[in-house]
């Protein structure tokens, strides 16, 4: 877990500075080559060149495990207009990650970025400490990067099966191996605990939609998935089928994926997430343990970018108010 | 087994029952018991996914109707005469099921079928004619060409399906006269079918005791097939349609086989000549059932079409080559009207500038979308095709025998399509709303 106490004890340096492992991201980064010296674990990131990653810092979940994806100064411009700014964020494996952020704030363009949709203008990706280039979805899906969006991408006239072997279908003596299929199907779900669904055989237009996001989330799982993105999962569902996703992404985690979920539901969130990562108008105005945060500090964080509760309760400084942009 | 912590899915919260649960599924594999396939797919005729026992019960009523009006419906003179008229209208279906499964169409194979067949007779002409397999395939390959580059500028330029077939159309008929031109300069537009073999395909039959053995071995063989399949199953700890399901349909192919089998076998010669036998067209056409539905129900590509058709955006997310898939389907729906032009030609002993492209698509269509397949792609079968094509033909057929003219045929064929385009309509718009 996350220690709380690591991070809230340098609210002073941490308001300043913009290295990727610091939980504040701003614009007054221009400064701050020179300072933070005293912060060993941000060196490395401060170069950019691969090699020195080999000896990735920790994260701060835990100090032995490098964080599975790293962003550094991820930056991502559609002509004149600027949606990312310097984003720098680690995600830990295992782990819940919510981004959080209002409409415009750059999320979708984020987990795009992430998922191969877009190449970054600027920065760098480090999945497992190496760089990597993500300019197909194919090559984020290589990695182990499974993106389940608001839509699904479901075929509702298929049935569960087919639709989680969708394009990956086991071909055995000239034809589909429906049984092997269904078998490791059947498996995937169980290990999710999706028990509601009453047969892998249905066709996925007849399920609810708290099961058709879990059919879209077993598929990524079996693809050997080691992160998954969740685009809103929760925004169409009400409150019980909200409860079957929910535990769904603490099963996840339970199988040691990672996991990120791009919500605008904060109750969701809380109750799921291990970090929480704010965005505000393409910049992250801070990012740290969940416990951290709450309800109102995170409106106020993707409002205004700052949070005087925040500031008032110590746990986690917040910088970058919007006049410095 | 469905009780759990979750609520029931919406659409089935009004009823509560779990038919409209599953009435979008296939109740091969949900089903443990007779009673419980039997209200599962009760539940799926209403969501309009009938499957084939509503098409077959139309048919039916249809043929007791025409029966009762003329005696002579159901003798075996008319009825092989019926497989004839069926068979070509059940081939163009099966071709058009192809597109229609992705949501596109093709009108143009009507005429590109005749494009083939012309070139296959071209070939065929004395006093050198080329070997039959060899014009057979030229006479498969053009429609099947034609068909595929349609398909590819459909994908390529994103154009609607209709509009680049119904130019095609025209096109075909343009090369239909042009190839006619050159192939037959003073046949007025006709050229005959110098080919034995392929005359025989209509006009020749198995002898009656090969068409009891080949009947027999085609069911045992299917039924064997079902039963390991099943047997496989469950050995797999996956759960199998009901022993009584299955031993129902393979008594129903039985059945079927009888019946066609001794129609087949009844002498039809006029006067002192005898004719028996099954016409090798019925067999051609449960090759051709066999083999597409195989490709369409148990491989990638079959899986392909109807993910496309289902959801194009999905499908291409998947990693699948959308391009690819649907100029290969049009490429099929091509050759399997090519399949078609032989069978006509064979059927009118020629073929002729003057056939009805236009409306043999239209009734290929109709022949489809009575069979159950839907104009908005996804959902549909071969073996739909086949019944519908029957459905169609049975109407023009008793229609003729009862001495009455173009007109009611057309009307009737009318009503039929409609009926069944408005329950594919329902049935979609049920299921989206729900």
């Amino acid at each position: 877990m996350t220690t709380p106490s690591a991070e809230g004890a340098r609210p002073a340096d941490a308001g300043r500075a913009s290295s990727p492992n610091s939980h504040v991201t701003d614009a007054t980064d221009g400064a701050d080559a020179m300072d933070t010296p005293d912060n060993a674990r941000d060196l490395p990131q401060a170069s950019t060149d691969p090699q020195a990653s080999t000896d990735p810092p920790a994260s701060d979940g835990d100090p032995s495990a490098p964080p599975l994806l790293r962003l550094v100064d991820i930056g991502k411009s559609f002509g004149p207009v600027r949606v990312l700014t310097r984003i720098s964020l680690d995600i830990p494996p295992g782990q819940v990650t919510a981004v959080v952020g209002d409409n415009g704030a750059g999320k979708s363009t984020l987990i795009k970025t992430i998922s191969g949709i877009y190449t970054q203008d600027e920065g760098q990706i480090l999945w497992q400490g190496r760089q990597v280039h993500l300019h197909t979805p194919k090559d984020a899906t290589d990695l182990g990067i499974a993106t389940v969006y608001q839509d699904l991408a479901l075929c509702d006239n298929l049935d569960i099966v087919a639709n989680m072997f969708l394009g990956r279908e086991e071909v055995k003596h000239f034809q589909l191996d429906e049984i092997g299929m269904e078998k490791a199907a059947r498996q995937t779900l169980a290990d999710l605990s999706v028990v509601t669904v009453r047969s892998v055989r249905q066709a996925v237009g007849s399920l609810s939609g708290g099961q058709r996001q879990a059919v879209a989330v077993a598929r990524a799982v079996m693809r050997q998935a080691k992160l998954v993105i969740l685009d809103e999962p929760t925004a169409a569902l009400g409150v019980t089928q909200t409860r079957v996703v929910l535990d769904l992404i603490k099963r996840l985690k339970s199988q040691n994926i990672a996991v990120i979920v791009i919500s605008h539901n904060l109750t969701d969130v809380q109750s799921v997430a291990d970090r929480i990562a704010v965005l505000r108008l393409g910049r992250l105005v801070a990012v740290g343990p969940a416990s951290q945060y709450d309800a109102e500090s995170i409106v106020d964080l993707m409002t205004t970018g700052t949070s005087k509760r925040l500031a008032a309760t110590s746990a986690e400084p917040s910088a970058g108010s919007p006049s410095e942009h | 087994m469905s009780t759990d912590v979750q609520g029931p899915p919406p659409e089935a919260s009004e009823s509560g029952d779990i038919a409209a649960e599953v009435a979008l599924s296939s109740p091969d594999v949900i089903a443990d018991s007779l009673g419980e396939y039997a209200k599962i797919w009760v539940a799926r005729v209403r969501n309009g996914d009938s499957g084939a026992l509503p098409v077959i019960a139309g048919l039916v009523v249809i043929v007791i109707y025409f029966q009762a009006r003329s005696s002579l419906f159901l003798s075996a003179d008319n009825l092989v005469n019926l497989i004839g008229q069926a068979a070509w209208i059940v081939m163009l279906g099966m071709a058009e099921v192809f597109v229609l499964l992705l949501g596109e169409i093709d009108l143009s194979i009507g005429y590109t079928s005749a494009v083939g067949a012309t070139f296959t007779c071209w070939l065929l002409l004395p006093p050198h004619p080329a070997p039959w397999p060899l014009a057979v395939l030229v006479g498969l390959a053009v429609p099947a060409v034609f068909s595929g580059l349609q398909g590819l500028i459909v994908t390529r330029l994103r154009l609607p399906s209709f509009v680049v077939t119904l130019a095609g159309q025209l096109l075909a008929l343009g090369l239909l006269l042009e190839v006619m031109n050159s192939a037959a300069p003073s046949g007025g537009g006709t050229i005959r079918l110098y080919n034995s073999v392929l005359v025989d395909i209509y006009f020749g039959s198995l002898s009656p005791v090969a068409g009891w053995i080949v009947m027999a071995a085609a069911v045992a063989l299917a039924g064997a097939l079902f039963l390991v399949r099943d047997s496989r199953r469950r050995a797999s700890n996956l759960t199998a349609p009901p022993l009584s399901v299955t031993l129902l349909k393979i008594a129903a192919m039985a059945v079927a086989g009888v019946v066609v089998v001794l129609v087949g076998n009844t002498n039809r010669g006029a006067g002192t000549a005898v004719v028996r036998g099954v016409p090798w067209v019925v067999l051609v056409v449960v090759v051709v059932l066999v083999a597409w539905s195989v490709l369409l129900g148990r491989t990638r590509f079959g899986r392909y079409v109807y993910a496309i058709g289902g959801n194009a955006e999905a499908a291409r997310r998947a990693g699948i080559s959308l391009s690819r898939i649907r100029v290969l389907a049009f490429t099929l729906a091509g050759l399997t009207a090519g399949i078609m032009g032989i069978l006509y030609t064979s059927y009118l002993g020629s073929v002729s500038t003057g056939v009805q492209g236009g409306q043999l698509v239209l009734l290929a269509v109709a022949a489809a979308v009575i069979g159950g397949t839907s104009l908005f792609g996804g959902r549909g079968k071969m073996v739909g095709a086949v019944l519908g094509g029957l459905i169609v033909a049975v109407i023009y057929n008793g229609l003729e025998l009862l001495g009455l003219g173009a007109a009611p045929q057309y009307i009737w064929t009318a009503v039929v399509l409609l009926a069944a385009v408005t329950v594919d309509t329902l049935a979609r718009r049920r299921s989206t709303t729900a």
